[in-house]
């Protein structure tokens, strides 16, 4: 994904993760959308269930998005 | 009125969810900083007059999105409602919820609501949530989570005095639970119900998920509980993620029955535009170490004025003390060993005020997350993580509040390497033996007409320090193993103007939290080595005003001088002394000499003593002027040489011995604390000993 776009989630690659982004609001079927990055392109913030949230690339790459 | 008697009430909610303001409106000036027993977590507690003869006690819990905790704040939230029949278990709850942002703030309410507690939601920033366009129907969100719902705004005060009346009224549990537990698990459910006598599932269903939260229960009941998980293929991941799905689910469908416009997300137009400036790829370092350099700047010069008038009135009252008591050992422990040490600890409340009222004013306006969020990547690089900025940030003031600060970092690894790290960091008590050997042995010139010398050096220690605790660090990353993933899930909430009276009672509170805290060991501390300064073997002291009268009978000297030279051979002679005649070889080749060393000694637990030491030895006196102390340094002459005793290379050895030094007795005792053990600060203080040791012994050998 890249600055600026949005996407639905579709569910999880990481049990342990997972439970603390569901907590967080990252729900399956909701959208998420990419706002921007760090100046050195880690961690990233996303806009999720109607609020702002800065998460890391690592954490980030274990919520799969519907294509 | 007993406290037992008062209505217990707890503020719960996210972070950033106003409860704090919530808090200061409700209490006013009646608030009570302590800790939750067993754990240094800060508890606010304060009392409010809800009405007639109705006293409430009410209890600012740390903020928390879940019962399921992820730092040691919100496992005391945890703790707290895990045990139905323990001291803080409130008796009515109020639930504190951004209004702009309700889907993850009810989140924990309908947990709450789950455990069978009498709950009110109040709805925050209703103002915020207006402008956005958001329209909600109360009553219907009344009547479907049965409960009382009010609105208000923490920051203006309103809908208070109905909170108030909402609250004094009889308050009973909702009856809508939100989540049963999955029936295959029901049998486990019902056992631990029994075993245990609980009416609620929920509560059951959290003994089962939770068992190390239940820190009232007896661990052979822990472990039952676990053996019990385990025998049954419990997964406690499993099922909570399926439990938040659930209560999403519900609070979707409430959401869509009771909000009859959604907001449009113009309202933070504002709050991206400034995102753009402040975590630009440059423009957002630039303006952070600006804002560095701003906090430095008034730490280090607007702090002065007020420290140097404690300083002085402080020394007056001792002067005062001793013409008003009549002379003995007890009365002397009081001028000169109990009201300089009072002296020494409110002497740094000027750059804690400050400090805290900066990071206050970051954490209320939202820019604090946007600086973890700039720092994150590089701090990880040397295990620490955007988090751990804050910490470091507060070491050049004192460590002390700035190792209780680490209890927002969730890992364990980064927390402790956060922990082992903040005391190199040059902390304010370090500044005035930087100030008086700088200007010793540092030539008061400028370099290209415009920076100074000496201030070009004071900078240089402060960078030492710094690189010390990174690349400290760096290795601790590698020795260190992991016991669990490092994450940053973190809110970046909206930017808002910061509420002054808020910043003022954090100022209040972390002030307290330091003079009491840190206090009591620093005057323990200074008790102790006054005593071992002041007394030696009998026969020596009691004959020492003879003895150095029969010395300097030839010498002409004044009444005063005499004093002094008796006060020098009494500290030469005292425990003290004796300890830093020992240690002579020892510090020899550092450059140091056994005068030295009895500051070195003294200065152990709290670094800044050694300006005190050196002034005693020196046979000062009383006074504490540094340009007195400065002239006194710079004429002793090393015996062995014949030149001044003070060389530019005993100078920086000093220096660099006390950047890297771990002479604080209260920071270890803190470190103690905070990781539970004594394993930690006795390998920091090795480890920073013997880099102080070794770093300041090559130094001298360098340049001598």
């Amino acid at each position: 994904m890249a600055p600026g776009e949005t996407a639905v989630i579709s569910g999880f690659t990481d049990e342990l993760i997972s439970v603390k982004l569901l907590e967080m609001g990252f729900l399956p079927g909701t959208a998420v959308r990419f706002n921007f990055k760090a100046p050195l392109g880690d961690p990233i913030c996303v806009s999720v269930s109607g609020y702002d949230l800065s998460l890391r690339l690592e954490e980030a790459s274990t919520i799969s998005i519907v294509n | 009125m007993a406290t037992d008697t008062k209505v217990k009430i707890a503020l719960v909610g996210k972070p950033n969810s106003g409860k704090s303001s919530l808090f200061n409106q409700l209490t006013g000036l009646n608030q009570k900083i302590g800790n939750f027993p067993g754990v240094t977590v800060d508890k606010r507690t304060g009392s409010c007059q809800l009405g007639e003869g109705i006293a409430a006690e009410i209890i600012d819990l740390p903020g928390t999105y879940s019962l399921y905790p992820r730092t040691l704040d919100e496992k005391v939230v945890a703790e707290i409602f895990a045990d139905d029949r323990g001291r803080h278990y409130p008796e009515k709850i109020v639930l504190v919820a951004d209004a702009t942002n309700l889907k993850n703030c009810l989140l924990l309410l309908t947990q709450l609501v789950d455990l069978g507690l009498p709950t009110i939601l109040a709805l925050n920033m209703v103002d915020l949530a207006a402008k956005s366009g958001q329209s909600i129907d109360i009553k219907n969100l009344e009547k479907q989570l049965d409960l009382p719902v009010v609105m208000i705004n923490a920051r203006k005060g309103m809908g208070i005095d109905r909170l108030r009346s909402l609250l004094s009224a009889p308050l009973s549990p909702s009856s809508k639970l939100v989540y049963h537990p999955e029936p295959e698990i029901k049998p486990l459910i019902e056992e631990i119900k029994n075993r245990f006598h609980l009416h609620s599932d929920y509560r059951a269903y959290q003994f089962l998920q939770q068992p190390d939260n239940l820190t009232f229960l007896p661990v052979a009941d822990r472990n039952y509980i676990r053996d019990l998980a385990k025998k049954n293929n419990f997964f406690a991941h499993k099922y909570q993620g399926a439990e938040t799905v659930k209560r999403y689910g519900f609070i979707q469908d409430l959401l869509n029955k009771v909000i009859i416009r959604t907001p449009n997300e113009g309202w933070k137009k504002v709050s991206y535009r400034i995102d753009k400036v402040l975590t630009h790829k440059i423009g957002g370092y630039v303006i952070f170490f600006a804002v560095l350099f701003l906090i430095f700047q008034s730490i280090f010069a607007w702090a002065q004025i007020p420290m140097d008038f404690i300083d002085r009135s402080f020394a007056q009252l001792s002067s005062k003390l001793d013409a008003i008591f009549p002379s003995g050992p007890f009365f002397e422990l009081i001028s000169h060993g109990i009201v300089p040490g009072i002296g020494g600890i409110v002497i740094f409340i000027p750059q804690i005020a400050i400090l805290f009222a900066f990071i206050s004013v970051f954490e209320e306006t939202g820019y604090m997350s946007r600086v973890v969020f700039l720092m994150d990547k590089i701090m990880r690089k040397f295990g620490l993580s955007g988090k751990s900025v804050v910490p470091l940030m507060s070491g050049w003031a004192c460590a002390i509040p700035a190792i209780m600060a680490t209890r927002t970092i969730e890992n364990w690894k980064d927390r402790l390497i956060t922990i082992f790290v903040t005391p190199f960091m040059s902390c304010s008590a370090r500044l005035p033996v930087f100030t008086i050997l700088v200007a010793l042995i540092i030539p008061d010139t400028k370099i290209w007409g415009f920076f100074n010398y000496q201030g070009l050096v004071l900078m240089g220690l402060y960078l030492l320090g710094f690189l010390a605790a990174i690349l400290s660090a760096l290795v601790m990353k590698m020795i260190i193993k992991a016991r669990e993933r490092s994450y940053l899930i973190m809110e970046m909430p909206t930017y808002k103007m910061p509420k002054w009276s808020n910043v003022g009672f954090q100022i209040i509170e972390k002030t307290k939290a330091f003079v009491f805290e840190a206090g009591k060991i620093i005057l323990a501390i200074s008790i102790i080595l006054y005593v071992l300064s002041s007394y030696g073997p009998p026969q020596v002291m009691n004959a020492a005003n003879e003895t150095v009268r029969k010395e300097t009978a030839s010498q002409q000297l004044t009444e005063a001088q005499i004093q002094d030279r008796i006060a020098s051979y009494k500290l030469e002679n005292s425990y003290a002394g004796r300890l830093g005649k020992t240690l002579e070889p020892l510090i020899r080749p550092l450059g140091y000499d056994w005068k030295i060393g009895i500051a070195l000694v003294t200065s152990f637990a709290a670094r800044e003593v050694f300006v005190g030491t050196i002034a005693t030895i020196y046979s000062i006196g009383s006074t504490d002027d540094q340009a007195t102390i400065k002239e006194r340094l710079r004429s002793e002459i090393n015996p062995d040489t014949g030149k001044p005793r003070y060389t530019l290379a005993v100078g920086l050895s000093l220096l660099v011995f006390y950047t890297f030094a771990m002479q604080c007795m209260s920071t270890l005792a803190v470190v103690k604390r905070e990781t539970k053990s004594w394993h930690w600060p006795l390998i920091q203080l090795v480890y920073m000993s013997a880099l102080a040791y070794f770093s300041a012994l090559v130094v001298y050998q360098f340049l001598k």
